[in-house]
């Protein structure tokens, strides 16, 4: 807990902590049928080719990793029942557990996960957790050796959730390309607590317990039902009258807010620190105006993340000053934070050599925004910087793949935009700072083409930093730079959130929420 | 000219059409910008630049368009409709596995439509200054002019949230076992809310258009013969009138059931109904090309064949029409 903030997310996060510790005394009960929701359908279940949260909630109920989380980022044995990482963080060792089956009774072996880490390689979207991963040996059955190029603490997280699926080779391994396997969405054969009874395009993902699953007693439910819900106002009423017992990813404001109000239900943020989505106005710091770190830092004087917290948020997202999420050990708080100040924002813009003209305005900049969830706040942008003599215009787009193409073409003075951490900053933080990692076409990248020699060195060596202490440090000063020379603008994380019956002891509000195994979860 | 060459002469210029309705699909999809390696980074949390490349390479998107569109349009002649990006299964099985719960909402909805809309337009033609005709009006113009996926949410709080008859989302409550009838019955229930939101177009639709050929036929010389000649208001408007006011009723029902797919896509992405509305939705939102096209080309097959087969049915029907092309 020592990292911490003191904000009221963490008083929040504290006292739901605090109540699942007291539920969790309660002795849970075996059986039942829990009643979750997708809001989009998943491409397919098996996370070892598919990222997204989507994937992610069926996904980890059917595929165990080495290891899991608990809620202070401490990593705990999951099918690695023990782990060590060498004095030189040159390899790390895990101990599989001796009598994990995969659901066709198959013994899960050391081969297993050599077979599972080169799939993830070569096919998941998230090249950086496995880079260093030259080779993984497997001397025993169960002993996983693997060798690193050089030291990667990035690959605790990245051993857990459903970043790390281990996969059966005697059944991926036929020589099938793994993305389009057919059996990555029927007749999946996992190694999670749950297995797959049937996945019903566009209808929902049932899976029932694994009754040889490695952990003794686990998991309590029966059945896991995800309906695929698309309508959120849909998904509301269903929570309300009782039709499903848990969602999570919920993100809307007054959807959450209403909730809240309603008498058996509890709605809690705790549970996304992993996930860590970040909204954000992303600058064109190559072209235009915007390149001028000047005109950045007075668009950040001019927005009021406190409007934007409480007018358009509702109260229900917390503030985010940096791109590392609140809730990560990384995050660095002390840093500036662009408090509302009209006066400084115009002086900026006058140094920055854009006087007012004739008509009130300095100069035009033109915001995209990749989904309707943001529009309230481009339209804020657009009346905030009118004060500060800059004339915004809104471009709407069609659909999603519009938008990227737009933004990773570099087409684009700003951007409202939300996006994930993914565990270690190396997956999810990186990316957008790195000046290597500008990639016109490639959404997501460093579509901002900011290159800062000092960031580029900070990351690649926070990278490679085994000790937790100088590692933090590294990544403090990165913030602090980034946050003075805005190529982002941080304004608030998305406000996911998990919204529970009471019959539910144990939901999932770990720091992967439900990209996590629900074995501990039942219904009272 | 015989019936054979007609139907021959109809088919040839079908088949002409769906080749164009194919090319145009095919370009139109092709001029929006981005495409499904987005989406797929997008459901994914992000990608490099090589693993977009690869998914461009896997689906052929590197591919000049000429060189898409032909073997798109060659595949499709030999009634191949490809593979889905999304789900990686082949579209016509998406479709027809989509199909019979669209095609049992919609022909539900139509069926109680039509009912209604016609008892509705019949009471407020006998009378059409009354206050239940004025009733009608009102509820057709509301009926017409509110948005179905309000009118959808509306009906879900108001019997799923407030008065909780029915469910929220679904076909199906997989908790329930049972043989067929308990099924059937689970399917029904679940089916209420949506068949009624779907209904209250088309109520209105019928029940403005048999109110109006209603009162043209009341007025017409032979119903005033039958009134002449001693019948019941009662036996003169259902035996008589009714039976030549419902053609033009049964025509546009014809119409609008071949529309089956385009129609069901809002009130099917509400209630969460697994049928080829939301297939369909689903597919525009991750551009999934190959499904949208499958869909697209599917809807302009039912609409021609519907045309085709309830022109000939017309010449049959009707002396006059036979013998022009």
């Amino acid at each position: 807990m020592g990292f911490r903030t003191g904000t009221l997310v963490a008083a929040t996060a504290l006292v739901s902590l605090m109540a699942g510790a007291v539920a969790a005394q309660e002795t849970p009960k075996q059986g039942g049928t829990l009643v979750t929701m997708l809001g989009q359908a998943p491409r397919n279940l098996n996370p070892a080719v598919q990222s997204g949260i989507v994937t992610g909630f069926p996904g980890t109920q059917l595929f165990a990793a080495p290891l899991r989380y608990d809620e202070d980022w401490t990593p705990q044995p999951y099918l690695a029942e023990s782990w060590e990482v060498a004095e030189d963080g040159l390899s790390v060792t895990l101990n599989l557990v001796q009598n994990a089956k995969f659901h066709d009774g198959t013994p899960i072996t050391s081969s297993d996960v050599a077979f599972s880490v080169k799939t993830i390689q070569e096919n998941h979207p998230f090249k950086t957790m496995f880079a260093p991963v030259t080779e993984v040996e497997t001397p025993d059955d169960h002993t996983a050796i693997l060798r690193l190029s050089q030291p990667h603490p990035a690959l605790m997280l990245a051993m857990s959730s459903q970043l790390m699926a281990i996969i059966p080779e005697h059944i991926y391994g036929d020589g099938q390309d793994p993305k389009a396997h057919d059996r990555n969405s029927d007749n999946v054969v996992g190694s999670g607590p749950f297995k797959l009874v049937e996945y019903k395009r566009g209808e929902h993902v049932i899976v029932e317990r694994f009754d040889d699953y490695f952990i003794e007693g686990l998991p309590y439910l029966d059945r896991i039902v995800m309906r695929i819900i698309t309508d959120p106002a849909a998904r509301a009423i269903a929570l309300e009258n009782g039709e499903v017992d848990l969602a999570t990813f919920e993100s809307l404001p007054r959807i959450i807010n209403r909730l809240k109000e309603v008498d058996g239900l509890t709605a809690t943020p705790q549970g996304y620190g992993a996930i860590g989505p970040i909204d954000w106005l992303a600058f064109n710091t190559a072209e235009g105006p915007t390149s001028n770190v000047k005109v950045r830092q007075a668009i950040a004087y001019a927005v009021d993340r406190n409007f934007i917290l409480n007018a358009l948020m509702l109260g229900t997202a917390s503030e985010a000053r940096t791109g590392v999420h609140p809730d990560s050990p990384f995050y660095e708080p002390d840093v500036e934070t662009y408090e509302v100040d009209l006066d400084k924002a115009n002086a900026l813009l006058d140094e920055a050599g854009f006087p007012v003209g004739d008509n009130g305005t300095r100069f035009g900049l033109t915001v995209d925004f990749g989904w309707p969830g943001v529009k309230p706040q481009v339209e804020y942008l657009k009346a905030a910087l009118r004060k500060v003599g800059i004339d915004v215009t809104v471009r709407a787009s069609a659909d999603f793949p519009t938008w990227a193409k737009r933004v990773g073409g570099h087409e684009f003075d700003m951007t409202w935009d939300t996006v994930f951490n993914w565990g270690d900053p190396v997956i999810g933080v990186h990316r957008t700072y790195q000046s290597s990692n500008i990639k016109k076409g490639v959404i997501w990248s460093n579509t901002q083409q900011y290159a800062n020699a000092r960031v580029d060195e900070l990351l690649e060596m926070a990278g490679k930093e085994s000790d937790p202490a100088k590692r933090k440090a590294l990544y403090s000063e990165f913030q602090k730079i980034v946050a003075d020379e805005l190529p982002v603008y941080w304004t608030n994380t998305l406000p996911y959130h998990t919204i529970y019956s009471d019959r539910v002891g144990n939901p999932p509000l770990g720091i992967w929420s439900s990209s996590s195994p629900l074995d501990k979860t039942y219904l009272k | 000219m015989n019936l054979a060459r007609i139907i021959l002469v109809r088919a040839a210029y079908a088949a002409g059409l769906l080749i164009a309705v194919l090319v145009l699909n095919f370009s139109m999809m092709h001029l929006a910008p981005g495409d499904v390696a987005d989406t797929i980074a997008q459901s994914m949390g992000g990608a490099d630049a090589e693993v977009m490349a690869q998914i461009r390479a896997d689906y052929g998107l590197d591919r000049p368009f000429v060189v898409q569109l032909g073997s798109y349009v060659l595949r499709v002649l030999q009634f191949d409709l490809g593979y889905s990006f999304f789900y990686n299964e082949s579209v016509s099985g998406l479709i027809l596995s989509r199909l019979p719960a669209t095609l049992l909402l919609v022909i539900t909805a139509q069926i109680l439509a039509i009912f209604i809309g016609v008892v509705l337009g019949v009471i407020s033609a006998r009378r059409p200054n009354g206050m239940s005709s004025h009733f009608v009006t009102l509820l057709a113009l509301f009926g017409y002019s509110a948005p179905v996926f309000w009118t959808g949410i509306l009906l879900l709080i108001a019997f799923s949230l407030k008065i909780p008859l029915f469910p929220v989302a679904g076909m199906v409550d997989v908790r329930i076992e049972g043989g067929f009838f308990v099924k059937a019955a689970d399917i029904a229930h679940h089916m209420v809310l949506p068949v009624i939101t779907l209904a209250s177009i088309f109520i209105a639709l019928y029940s403005r258009l048999s109110r109006a050929t209603m009162m043209e036929v009341l007025g017409s010389d032979y119903v005033r013969t039958a009134k002449a000649k001693g019948l019941t208001t009662r036996e003169i408007v259902y035996k008589h009138a009714l039976k030549n006011a419902l053609s033009p009723v049964i025509t546009l029902a014809g119409l609008q059931l071949s529309a089956v797919v385009s129609g069901a896509v809002l009130v099917e992405t509400v209630f969460s109904w697994p049928g080829l509305g939301t297939l369909a939705f689903q597919s525009i939102i991750a551009r999934d090309t190959p499904t949208i096209l499958g869909i697209l080309f599917f809807s302009a097959l039912v609409v021609i064949v519907g045309n085709l087969l309830t022109d000939l049915a017309l010449r049959l029907v009707d002396p006059r029409l036979r013998g022009r092309a």
